[in-house]
């Protein structure tokens, strides 16, 4: 048995030896370096199977700020998986990123490519477990700073350095947001873990505006992180001027740690109505904003940034009727379906680009790689026998259990124009006659395998959800 | 067993397609297949209520989902539809000239959607198996379509995932209406009575819509005639055929049984909008002026006698509209088959530009004949025996000797679609196949003999009910029994 706090240390041990090889060594393919990383995180993922329940540990203060719970242990698992789907597509990447780094030898740079995604993880995985306002924001700040180095990773890409100048600007403000609204609550309430503010939220004689207000600014600050309107200004640009892999990554890892954290700072503030209104509020808005901006996109990225609002949207829904574990399930299906997406992408985009155009004909090119998208759309959209599909189904029942009909009624329209959106990749994969080169599209055998494991997951938990409910109930 | 063998064939015969089996060799087997299976589970079939053939595999205990399969008499009569026009849709193919296992794969995904969606007992594969049609259809309409394609495809794939999303909405509200301590996916563990009264007017309402979507009901009927218009004959046949049958069946199955009263406040409305749909389209039918549109919108206008069926909500109106769903399915099938030959060899089917057919297409003339007349209902076809049910039974509806109640006036009006429908495929027959023929030099040769294989087979079966409906009456009874029994 294995106590939950070395997971996170494992993961950052990982990451210095890798960095430090990287550092000190250098005639050799710096491509091992990221086999190690793989093999480290399966390692670790394998070990959250074996986590001491916490009730066996010691009362030290410690826990205080770091909860081992279900809850955490599941969403570990999800930031660890998605790290490792990152590093897989970084190995296509490669490329790239030495093209679009400075170095003497063709591979500079790479090292750290495939190490900082780890300390990202690590944050990543603080941020499950932290139920403090001290350990949420230094996680927070960990995630953040490793994702704009990430970010503008391939600093000779002016498209790539804007994107980092935007999120560092606009994650700066949302960081502001998060302190000041910390300090109001902290001032309100005189506590900073989240179930003594529960406790005396829901005690009378308090403060109450000033502890919502504060409330209000942490959502906000939140917003960011999950990308949910009006707080998703730097989405598209971001995301389609970082490396693809990193795109990936913040489209799945750091929403994921978004919601994990909202989920459970709304949990003392929810049974503040006018916290209710807000969310639906937003959830609304996002839901529309998202869908109807990827309706006339015409590159792939961008429109996967607006599909990542939009998915925002539906998690939203899922946040305000009390459902979490539609939340978890929506999100494990949103990691696969969305590693799958980006995964393809940067196969298909290596010599095209992200435009549509490059999509053209994909049936013909390579049939494995045109399947693949297929099923990620298809997905994503919502068709049955997907994962995402099984999604949306328990978004809208636990919408329709806490009688939201509101957002039933708004989401309803939203995924009848995602299926217009997301069908117009397939439309170009399928319709469209290929460009006049049609060379082949060569996915190595890692990939493959990735691939082909998102493809068995996605209809896996399409038809068969309990291996997560199981995980979640434990 | 059989019931697990006659879902996946179709699904497990498309993928074998995909990953290079001979494409319509392939095809051909696993319908002809499909078709020995469930003429089997037809003929082994035990008239009495309940459902038979039962297979269920736990999945999800917290949320009440298993995968179920099992028959009663009416979805026999549907899985034995999508059957039969599997092999004729698969026979009418001919040379496609591109990604033919691509093609032969998507006819096969159809089926197999619509066959296990009737097959389902949970409420979340009947949902689901459905929409797994969708994409094959969005493919099929895109890429081998005519005229107009891509924008018809776009119009039915975006039409029918937003009725598809009503009704998986209409589906968790019928879900969370049963009381906690009952409360599944499994269609067995729903019964009527345990949904209450004041909730049942709701539910009802997003199921009617969601439902009519897929049914095209009147006003949601838009994308229908345009989508048959443009889909590849297999395709138009499959859909209009089988697929367009699940909402029908879902009303059977779902909101007859479950919410009688849901369905008594809004009886009013969908008699409104069914005989919309008989009059207004049969009109909007006879001023067609192309083959294709024609048939399109003939098969949203004879939605509409289906409709008057269910509405009844009595055992002889509903009989009836089953026996309807099934004859429909052979009929439009049967039309929509030899049209798109008649589209490969006539340079436009627009009846002007038509004309003198039947002098060297005899076959084709002979078979669009049998089609148009059991469509229209003459006796002997079994679109006959189950027009005549549908009508006695919604007369039947609140009948009093002293004066008419409004479903009198409703079936008397509904009459008048014989009439309409008589003149359009009457006046499609005669300018298609009669007259002078058209002025080009194209040598126009017959279709194939091997064409006489689903032309028998359609025609046959369709005889068959005609003659003797009670082969279909008998298996359906002990079902509908069961509904109204309860209820009233």
């Amino acid at each position: 048995m294995i106590s939950a706090p070395y997971l996170e240390v494992a993961v950052l041990v990982l990451g210095t030896v890798i960095l430090l090889i990287e550092s000190f060594f250098s005639k050799f393919d710096r491509r091992y370096l990221g086999y190690a990383a793989l093999v480290g995180l399966a390692l670790i993922f394998l070990a959250t199977f074996f986590i001491a329940p916490q009730s066996t540990m010691s009362s030290a203060p410690f826990w205080n700020f770091y909860s081992a719970d279900a809850t955490s242990l599941f969403f570990k698992r999800i930031a660890l998986a998605t790290t490792a789907g990152v590093i897989v597509m970084m190995f296509d990447f490669a490329a790239l990123v030495s093209s679009g780094v400075q170095g003497a030898t063709p591979q500079s740079g790479l090292g750290e490519f495939f190490a900082l995604p780890l300390f990202t993880c690590a944050g990543l995985m603080w941020m499950a477990s932290a139920i403090d306002f001290v350990l949420i924001f230094v996680s927070l700040e960990l995630v953040t700073i490793s994702f704009y180095v990430l970010v503008g990773f391939t600093r000779r890409n002016p498209a790539s350095l804007e994107a980092a100048v935007k999120y560092l600007v606009l994650s700066a403000v949302a960081t502001g947001f998060l302190v000041y609204g910390i300090t109001w609550i902290f001032g309100a309430t005189g506590e900073t873990n989240l179930q003594k503010i529960a406790t005396v939220l829901s005690g009378t004689g308090l403060e109450q505006n000033a502890a919502l207000f504060g409330g209000v600014l942490v959502i906000i600050a939140l917003g960011f992180k999950i990308a949910a309107v009006p707080f998703h200004i730097w989405v598209a640009d971001v995301y389609q001027g970082a490396p693809t892999p990193v795109t990936a990554y913040l489209s799945v890892g750091s929403k994921a740690a978004g919601f994990i954290v909202l989920l459970r700072v709304l949990d003392p503030f929810l049974i503040l109505p006018q916290m209710q209104t807000l969310l639906v509020a937003i959830a609304v808005l996002t839901l529309i904003y998202g869908n109807l901006a990827a309706l006339p996109q015409t590159n792939v990225k961008r429109l996967l940034a607006y599909s990542s609002i939009a998915h925002a949207g539906y998690l939203l829904v899922a946040v305000v009727s009390f459902s979490g574990r539609a939340v978890a399930f929506y999100l494990v299906a949103y990691l696969l379906m969305t590693l799958l997406s980006f995964a393809v992408l940067i196969l298909v985009s290596q010599p095209a680009g992200d435009q549509l155009e490059s999509f053209a004909g994909l049936s013909q090119r390579s049939p494995f790689l045109a399947f693949a998208m297929l099923v990620a759309m298809a997905s994503l959209a919502g068709v049955p026998f997907t994962a995402g599909f099984l999604g949306k189904f328990l978004v809208f029942d636990a919408a329709i259990a806490t009688h939201h009909f509101g957002l039933v009624v708004v989401a309803i329209v939203t995924v009848g124009a995602g299926f217009y959106y997301y069908f117009k990749v397939v439309r170009a994969i399928y319709w469209d006659a290929p460009p006049a080169s049609t060379d082949k599209i060569i996915v190595s055998p890692l990939t493959r395998v990735a691939l082909i494991a998102l493809i068995a997951g996605t209809f896996v938990l399409g038809v068969y959800p309990q291996p997560i409910f199981d995980a979640l109930a434990r | 067993m059989l019931l697990l063998l006659v879902t996946f064939t179709p699904i497990v015969a498309a993928i074998l397609i995909m990953i290079g089996l001979p494409a319509r060799l392939t095809a051909m087997a696993a319908s002809v297949l499909t078709l020995l299976i469930s003429a089997i589970i037809f003929l082994r079939f035990n008239a009495t209520s309940g459902f038979q053939f039962v297979v269920t595999f736990p999945i999800s205990p917290e949320l009440g989902l298993n995968f179920a399969l099992g028959v009663d008499g009416l979805s026999l009569l549907m899985i034995l539809l999508g059957a039969i026009v599997l092999v004729a849709a698969v026979c009418v193919t001919g040379e496609i000239e591109h990604h033919e296992n691509a093609f032969y794969a998507c006819l096969l995904l159809i089926a197999g959607g619509a066959i296990g969606a009737f097959a389902s007992l949970n409420l979340f594969f009947f949902y689901a198996f459905h929409e797994l049609a969708l994409i094959p259809t969005f493919l099929l309409i895109g890429i081998w379509g005519t005229g107009n394609r891509r924008a018809a495809a776009w119009k039915v794939t975006i039409y029918l995932a937003l009725g598809s999303i009503i009704l998986l909405v209409g589906l968790i509200m019928l879900y969370r209406a049963v009381p906690v301590s009952a409360r599944s996916l499994d269609l067995r563990m729903l019964h009527a009575g345990q949904i209450p009264a004041s909730l049942q007017s709701n539910i009802y309402l997003v199921l009617l819509i969601g439902f009519g979507i897929l049914i095209s009901l009147v006003p949601f009927h838009t994308w229908a005639p345009e989508a048959y218009a443009s889909a590849p004959a297999p395709a138009a046949m499959l859909h209009a055929g089988v697929l367009k049958k699940f909402g029908l069946y879902g009303l059977l199955r779902l909101a007859l049984p479950l919410l009688p009263d849901g369905a008594r406040q809004w009886s009013g409305i969908l008699l409104v909008l069914l005989l919309a749909n008989i009059i207004y389209i049969g009109l909007v039918t006879i001023a067609q002026r192309r083959l294709d549109w024609m048939l399109g919108y003939s098969s949203v206008m004879h939605m509409g006698y289906i409709f008057l069926g269910i509405a009844s909500a009595n055992i002889l109106g509903t009989t009836g509209a089953a026996i309807l769903m099934f004859a429909h399915g052979l009929s439009i099938a049967l039309l929509f088959g030899i049209t798109g030959e008649i589209r490969k060899r006539v340079p436009s089917l627009d009846f002007d530009a038509m004309g003198g057919l039947a002098k060297a297409m005899p076959l084709a003339a002979f078979a669009f004949g049998l089609g148009a007349f059991a469509a229209i209902g003459l006796p002997g076809f079994a679109n006959f025996a189950a027009e005549i049910m549908v009508v006695f039974g919604a007369f039947q509806n609140g009948f009093d000797y002293q004066h008419f109640h409004v479903f009198q006036w409703a079936t008397l009006l509904a009459l008048w679609g014989v009439v309409i429908s008589a003149v359009y495929m009457l006046r499609a027959y005669r300018r298609t196949f009669f007259g002078s023929s058209a002025k080009s030099e194209l040598v126009i040769t017959d279709i194939r003999s091997g064409f006489r294989v689903p032309i028998a087979l359609l025609v046959s079966v369709s005889l068959l009910l005609g003659f003797f409906p009670q082969i279909a009456v008998n298996r359906l009874m002990p079902t509908f029994r069961n509904y109204f029994s309860a209820t009233q």
